[in-house]
């Protein structure tokens, strides 16, 4: 019963509606609701013959959503999010709505796909998302918003795909939104603040839900309740190490973790219990080094924002 | 150094007010001193009265805040996302004014090509995690909401979680209606953690009427009555740091 308090002025399209964009005039049939958010609510659509899926929403997110979108296409084919292909506005005589429409990623989600086809998918298919989750990290985001809603099992040979980025957060700022089950703050362990291991959490919460069987509500905080449940299905029982460590927030990368669950399912001993040393500590290796090289710009980026938006709130405040 | 802050009057309540000035027009005036109404609307079942809920979103739109209706277990998500909403919303509101200024006839981000929103997107996130935040929680704690109060509590715990994951500093304060002899009381001064709230709360004495007009003309007040201490908001940026990262 959550409303929006811009969009539940407006009515909502209803199947077989054209959406013709204000500045671009593409049109776009509605075919159905996909699902809504927060912030906002998905369509499968038609433009031409092709589907896709139209995302309107009444606030500001649409301005943040496609940029996220866009700074993922710089990263094609490594960021497993869907593609952008327009943005615009759609005027009615309320008002401008806008709206964005991005490839459709056809498919069931996660759980629905593992509950088809067998659990043996499970581990497959989360070496996938840590995969991208390294690939999104390294280009200095962190998805945010992980739950099994959000992953589509799609293709063949099946491919792990996130939809639904507004979760998706630039890395050190806040995370934008977020799922109780998945969250670490939820859980009292760690912050919400956007870093690698945010996402590492969630990925472990979701491996946990596949076999559990369900989303985990809490009891407690912390991490005993976790720890206790893992000792129920023996697929858990066999991940523990490596889950502990992510619950934990001890994995400084998704890198780090996927290696850990290739051991694992070698049978291969060796993972160590401990959180890694702090990168800060250790010698820094040529990956690293580029990555703190890459932090340095993003915070020269960053003061440079920051400088114009205090000149110009000082502007302001001297009005 | 002069930095904006941000500040807002965060209520939450079950419906009507029976007592008092009218609540929106109390948050028009909070709105006349720079500050946003956000009004979250707690219900138990699909049960809210046609008239709660036009009280509800009256003061929000009074107020230029956001309003929510929610049930009882949603409330952790909404409170965050009311306040991060209507954050965002207000640097808008001064972004577009700016934009006013600048592009003359061009009037609001609306009338910008969607290709060139992004640019200035940024800089609204950019502000909305940087930026002081100050938000006065307000509880309605008449009769009927007194099974809602844990939850009410555990939400604002989630919240004081959230934003302090924020770069940006924050201050909370948190006034019950109605109060113990008056309309309204305090029961937690500005602070920038909410924690202290797990031992106030269990004390509450609930009552029966529900001041809420009263409620956000004191609140109001106590925004313009309190220095900003900006001095001592700076000592508290390590502390910050610690418990955060």
């Amino acid at each position: 019963m959550m409303m929006n308090s811009t969009l539940k002025t407006l009515s909502k399209p209803r199947p077989g509606t054209v959406i013709t964009g204000k500045w671009h005039k593409n049109s776009y049939r509605v075919l159905r609701e996909l699902g809504s958010g927060a912030n906002g609510i998905v369509y499968l659509a038609q433009a031409g013959g092709a589907k896709v899926a139209l995302k309107i929403s009444g606030g500001t997110s649409v301005a943040s959503e496609v940029n996220v979108l866009k700074s993922f296409a710089k990263v094609r084919g490594s960021i497993s999010g869907p593609s952008l292909i327009d943005v615009d506005d759609w005027v009615r005589p309320e008002g401008a709505t806008p709206f964005y429409v991005m490839e459709y990623i056809e498919g069931p989600n996660l759980l629905d796909f593992i509950r088809k086809n067998g659990r043996a998918w499970a581990e497959v298919l989360i070496l996938q998302l840590l995969k991208d989750l390294h690939v999104l990290h390294e280009h200095g985001w962190v998805f945010g918003d992980l739950k099994p809603e959000n992953l589509i099992v799609t293709g063949s040979p099946p491919r792990i795909r996130c939809i639904d980025v507004g979760g998706t957060t630039v890395k050190g700022r806040a995370i934008k939104e977020f799922t109780q089950s998945y969250d670490r703050g939820y859980w009292e362990l760690g912050t919400r603040r956007a870093e690698p291991s945010y996402d590492l959490f969630s990925a472990a919460m979701i491996m946990i839900h596949i076999h559990y069987g369900k989303a985990l509500v809490k009891k407690e905080g912390g991490i005993k309740q976790l720890k206790e449940i893992m000792k129920e299905k023996p697929e858990l029982v066999k991940f523990s190490p490596v889950l502990l460590k992510a619950l934990q927030g001890w994995y400084h990368s998704a890198e780090e973790m996927r290696l850990d669950m290739l051991k694992t399912i070698n049978g291969m001993a060796g993972i160590t219990a401990k959180p890694a040393v702090h990168p800060g500590n250790a010698p820094m290796s040529r990956r690293e080094y580029r990555k703190k090289k890459r932090k340095f710009e993003w915070l020269e980026t960053i003061l440079i924002v920051k400088i114009v938006s205090m000149i110009y709130i000082l502007y302001l405040f001297g009005q | 150094m002069k930095t904006g802050t941000l500040k807002q009057i965060l209520l939450i309540t079950d419906g009507c007010s029976n007592q008092g000035e009218s609540p929106i027009a109390m948050a028009a005036l909070a709105r006349e001193y720079g500050i946003t109404v956000n009004v979250i609307g707690v219900v138990k079942h699909d049960t809210i009265d046609e008239k709660g809920l036009e009280e509800i979103e009256g003061i929000a739109n009074a107020g230029g805040g956001i309003s929510q209706v929610v049930y009882a277990a949603d409330l952790s998500r909404t409170v965050q996302m009311v306040t991060r909403k209507a954050m965002t919303q207000t640097l808008q509101g001064v972004v577009n004014k700016e934009l006013r200024q600048i592009l003359g006839d061009m009037k609001t981000i609306e009338d910008i090509p969607p290709e060139k929103r992004g640019e200035i997107m940024e800089v609204v996130d950019e502000l909305g995690e940087t930026a002081a935040l100050e938000v006065l929680i307000l509880v309605d704690t008449s009769a009927s909401m007194k099974h809602k109060l844990p939850t009410v509590k555990e939400a604002l715990l989630d919240l004081s979680l959230s934003l302090s994951a924020r770069t940006g500093k924050n201050r909370f304060s948190l006034f019950v209606f109605p109060g113990k002899k008056k309309d309204v009381e305090k029961l937690l001064d500005w602070s920038p953690k909410l924690e202290a709230l797990t031992s106030i709360f269990p004390k509450l004495v609930i009552g029966g009427i529900t001041p809420t007009g009263p409620a956000i003309r004191e609140a109001t007040a106590y925004f313009k009555n309190t220095p900003i201490l900006r001095g001592n908001l700076s000592d508290d940026d390590e502390q910050y740091f610690e418990d955060t990262v």
